[in-house]
């Protein structure tokens, strides 16, 4: 596909319907580098397909000048792959938020995962439940006080990408709204990925959950609390890359640059094919507040794997060349009588 | 001596594992090979292998055959083959009084007399005197027969159902040649095997032939069916391959997806070995995940399906509601069971018809079809997938457990035979006038699938504007919408056969009216009733909704109306709703088909 010549210019990809968000929505931005990526592509738009659950961001499809289906809550990875089973031609993106895609929807997600269908998940999370008006969501940080929990949570929040990594999955990745290019890059970088690939974007919900991200996004807190994952690249940040992160054994620590003590060569190399790492990686999150590890960006892990739709549509073929059927055969089976 | 008999009642019961069940379907196979008309009926218990010996762990097999039309399992059988006392204690209430008792001897012991709960110092055997009663050591035979060849213990026992198979095939004179390849195919790689099945299936012939057991053998000659090549098949294999005919009859691929739940589980497992057919077949993680997935494939161009059972029906609601909003084709089998919730599992039931009709949120019509029988689950197949695609609405098919499993010969078309199916496609390089929720004159809107350029549109689960398909919240857009997705469904009925009566004539004073599976049972009650000069008629419904035109002028023409269904009063509420007629229900909730008896009861109750 790449081969093809850039035919679309971004405008292209936006419907003529009024987007509905409220103003200043992380989803305009998220919507926006949608758009830009896809003419680089060289996919058609006639073969791309937008699906989506129920929720703020699962309005996404109707503003993308494609194909789309805006499903029920929970269900766009079951729908997307009947779609991709039915065309493995298509190129499809799930858009899906913490609740639809992890409380109502958690069984699909996961079971997408493990598959390995060649589709993308784009989890669009801010932590709250928005188009209900502000419940806490499985996301939510404990004790957030919201509608729903006006003394503050006692549900414990997923780990996300630690359960997408659990559940198998083949491609993972975290961006921001607010980082634009760096969105941009990490929507190319889960569109080539053969398999599911699941791109968690933090998205600031700014009517009920205004701020929940503010420490990575803001300008003076970002370097600090932020880490930006290069495949054979050290593990950097800070404001001055004055702070890395090594590797003692299993766990990580942090480390300073600047005392002499250690050198950017002791740090921990990111490589997206380790899977032990990623699982490590994945655990900052955990570890973030409290001994200051910065959160993680940039894809965490990646693996080539055996490819659903190409297995299933494999058997077919193989079934068809080696025991050929006609219709006629099944209808009348192997024991037949004559009257 | 041989004594011609007209039809015969057969009900084989042993443990969960005894093989009963293949020892039915051969001696299904054998009879209907020999040109009986048939019906079956398995019974088997909803745990794979419940304690041996007890009355919970027995699986039967029911083969009714004859010379005569045969449409039902029957009610009584004539002669009962048991492999233990509890097999004997769960199936003596359904032996005709003086019927014939086989009991495999070793089956009777203390212990087995114990596990089957009968009293601690009774032999039941000794007391049958209404029966004519005939123990055999099936068991110790077999073994004798194999006791010098290498077969463990275990495959020597396995072999008695081919003794007991030899011995029936004997006292109703049928050749073994049929269960004679069919053993050399399936044990084709396992010599041992075949040449022990092969010398017990013979051993259990000479048996009956040599030891005066009884003293005449009889004989049931073929009926007179309409000439043509017949197979024999389930309920559940004719809507499979009725469902795979019509998608490749619209030249469509087929798209099954769904969740293990008895007794629809065969579903899944037929469609998954048509894969050389192009057959997709896709076991999802939920009921839920099963329909969404099927609705993702028609969406993108596929014909999908999805089966399941009660509970699962229940969990299929929204996306049936899903289904209908997007206006695309799609198959839904409810193989119903005996509910609520987890119910009975491996009981057949028809109390999800208010299910299907009513069980979604707002104003959802979808069109509910019923087989009455295992062949014509084939018909209904074909015609609730061409219903669907060329209606653009998904479908329920109403089937049960007793016809999921029963079987009967059935006379296939050829495919060349079947009815063409015309998908609503758009017409080519119209993308100019092509709005998504744009009609034709039956209603229905055309059918774009992903892929085809100039006809990018969103469709979605939201309220839409007509035509357009956009978003709308508009109330009078609203009220227009669901008026016009109503008359899409009522249209449906312009295309349906009329309603007629299917035996007996009008006027008349009782009309039974029925749905699905009791079409068999009712059949031959009227038969009996006929015959005894009653005024009586019978209306079967295959189209619930919308039901089909005819059907109000025949209800006039009674006195009075006889609804039987296997459930508390289902069609009735819909009869009454649509008619205002006040009809009789007769319900029957024990997860069993009626008995004809029950029906001829009840009607010539209401003649009097």
């Amino acid at each position: 596909m790449s081969t093809l010549e850039k035919i679309y210019i971004p405008k292209d990809f936006a419907s003529d319907q009024q987007i509905k968000w409220c103003p200043g929505c992380g989803d305009y931005s998220i919507l926006k580098q949608m758009q830009a990526i896809l003419p680089e592509t060289g996919l058609l738009k006639e073969k791309i397909v937008f699906i989506s659950g129920i929720g703020c961001s699962s309005r996404f499809p109707y503003y993308m000048e494609t194909f789309g289906l805006h499903g029920i809550h929970g269900r766009a990875p079951a729908i997307a792959t009947g779609v991709k089973l039915a065309r493995p031609d298509l190129s499809v993106w799930i858009i899906t938020g913490d609740g639809d895609g992890l409380s109502i929807g958690g069984n699909h997600t996961i079971h997408l995962l493990r598959r390995n269908l060649d589709v993308n998940v784009l989890l669009f999370n801010n932590e709250i439940y928005g188009l209900t008006k502000g419940q806490y969501s499985p996301t939510s940080n404990l004790g957030l006080r919201t509608k729903s929990s006006p003394t503050g949570t006692i549900d414990r929040p997923f780990n996300l990408l630690s359960l997408v990594l659990g559940a198998g999955a083949g491609f993972v990745a975290r961006a921001m709204d607010r980082d634009p290019k760096h969105l941009r890059e990490m929507l190319l970088r889960a569109q080539q990925y053969k398999g599911t690939s699941f791109l968690e974007i933090y998205q600031n919900c700014n009517i009920f959950n205004d701020g929940a991200f503010e420490v990575f996004t803001e300008k003076d807190s970002k370097a600090d609390h932020t880490l930006f994952l290069e495949h054979q690249v050290p593990l950097i940040f800070g404001s001055q890359k004055q702070r890395g992160i090594y590797l003692d054994g299993l766990h990580p620590r942090l480390v300073s640059l600047k005392d002499g003590y250690y050198h950017s060569s002791d740090l921990w190399i990111h490589d997206e094919t380790d899977q032990v790492k990623a699982d490590l990686l994945t655990r900052f999150f955990d570890a973030s507040g409290q001994e200051e590890f910065p959160r993680p960006f940039g894809v965490f892990y990646r693996e080539e794997r055996p490819v659903y739709d190409v297995l299933f549509h494999d058997q077919i073929t193989e079934a068809q060349k080696n025991k050929p059927i006609s219709l006629d055969a099944l209808i009348s089976g192997a024991n037949t009588w004559k009257i | 001596m041989k004594k011609i008999l007209e039809q015969v009642t057969i009900l084989f019961a042993g443990n969960s594992g005894d093989g009963i069940q293949f020892l039915g379907s051969q001696f299904t196979q054998t009879s209907a090979a020999l040109g009986n008309d048939i019906s079956t009926l398995p019974d088997f218990p909803a745990e794979i292998r419940a304690p041996q010996g007890t009355v919970a762990g027995i699986s039967g097999f029911q083969i009714h055959f004859g010379s005569v039309e045969i449409s039902s399992p029957g009610d009584l059988c004539d002669v009962l083959v048991v492999m233990n006392a509890a097999a004997l204690k769960k199936h003596i209430p359904f032996l005709k009084k003086g019927g014939i008792i086989i009991a495999n001897t070793m089956g009777f012991s203390l212990k087995n007399i114990q596990l089957a709960s009968y009293p601690k110092e009774a032999n039941p055997l000794k007391e049958l005197s209404d029966y004519s009663v005939h123990e055999i050591n099936i068991l110790g035979q077999a073994r004798e027969i194999l006791k010098d060849t290498n077969l463990s213990k275990k495959d020597q026992d396995m072999s008695k159902n081919m003794f007991a198979l030899g011995f029936i095939y004997c006292l109703y004179s049928r050749p073994l040649g049929y269960t004679e390849d069919f053993l050399k195919q399936k044990f084709q790689r396992k010599p041992e095997l075949l040449s022990a099945n092969l010398k017990v299936l013979r051993a259990g012939y000479n048996f009956g032939e040599t030891s005066e057991i009884f003293t005449e053998r009889f004989v049931v000659k073929p009926a007179d069916m309409p000439s043509g090549i017949y197979r024999n098949i389930t309920g559940n294999q004719a809507l499979v391959i009725g469902l795979t005919s019509a998608a490749m009859r619209a030249h469509l691929k087929l798209f099954y997806s769904g969740y293990p739940i008895t007794p629809a589980s065969d579903l899944l497992h037929y469609f998954s070995s048509y894969k050389n057919l192009g057959v997709k077949s896709f076991q999802a993680e939920d009921e839920i995940a099963a329909i969404t997935s099927a609705i993702g494939a028609s969406y993108a161009g596929d014909l999908g399906i999805t089966g399941t059972s009660g509970p699962g029906m229940a969990l299929k609601q929204e996306g049936l509601g899903l289904a209908f909003m997007l206006e695309l084709p799609l198959v839904i089998i409810n193989v119903q069971r005996g509910g609520p919730s987890t119910g009975l599992p491996t009981k057949t039931e028809q109390s999800d018809l208010l299910q299907a009709l009513y069980g979604r949120n707002g104003e959802a019509p979808i069109p509910v079809l019923a087989p009455r029988s295992p062949s014509h689950a084939f018909e209904m197949g074909f015609r609730a997938a061409k219903m669907a695609i060329e209606h653009m609405t998904p479908v329920i098919l109403l089937s049960d457990g007793y016809l999921a499993n029963g079987s009967e010969p059935w006379r296939f078309p050829k495919s060349n035979q079947l009815e063409a199916i015309y998908p609503p496609y758009p017409k080519e390089n119209d993308t100019e006038s092509y709005l998504p929720y744009r009609r034709d004159q039956k209603g229905a809107r055309k059918w774009v699938f992903p892929g085809k350029a100039g006809y990018e549109h969103r469709i979605g689960s939201l309220e839409k504007k007509d035509e357009t398909g956009e978003v709308s919240y508009d109330a009078k857009n609203h009220e227009r919408m669901v008026h016009l997705r109503q008359a899409k469904i009522d249209y449906i009925q312009k295309e349906l056969p009329l309603q007629t009566l299917d035996s007996g004539g009008r006027p008349g004073k009782l009309l039974i009216l029925s749905w699905g599976s009791t079409y068999g049972t009712i059949r031959a009650a009227m038969k009996v009733l006929l015959s005894e000069g009653y005024a009586v008629a019978h209306v079967h419904i295959e189209y619930l909704y919308p039901l089909a035109k005819g059907l109000e002028v025949l209800l006039g023409d009674f006195e009075k109306v006889l609804v039987p269904e296997l459930n508390n009063g289902q069609l009735v509420r819909l009869i009454r709703d649509q008619f205002l007629v006040d009809v009789i229900s007769l319900p029957k909730i024990q997860g069993m088909p009626f008995t004809t008896s029950e029906i001829c009861d009840k009607a010539r109750e209401l003649l009097v």
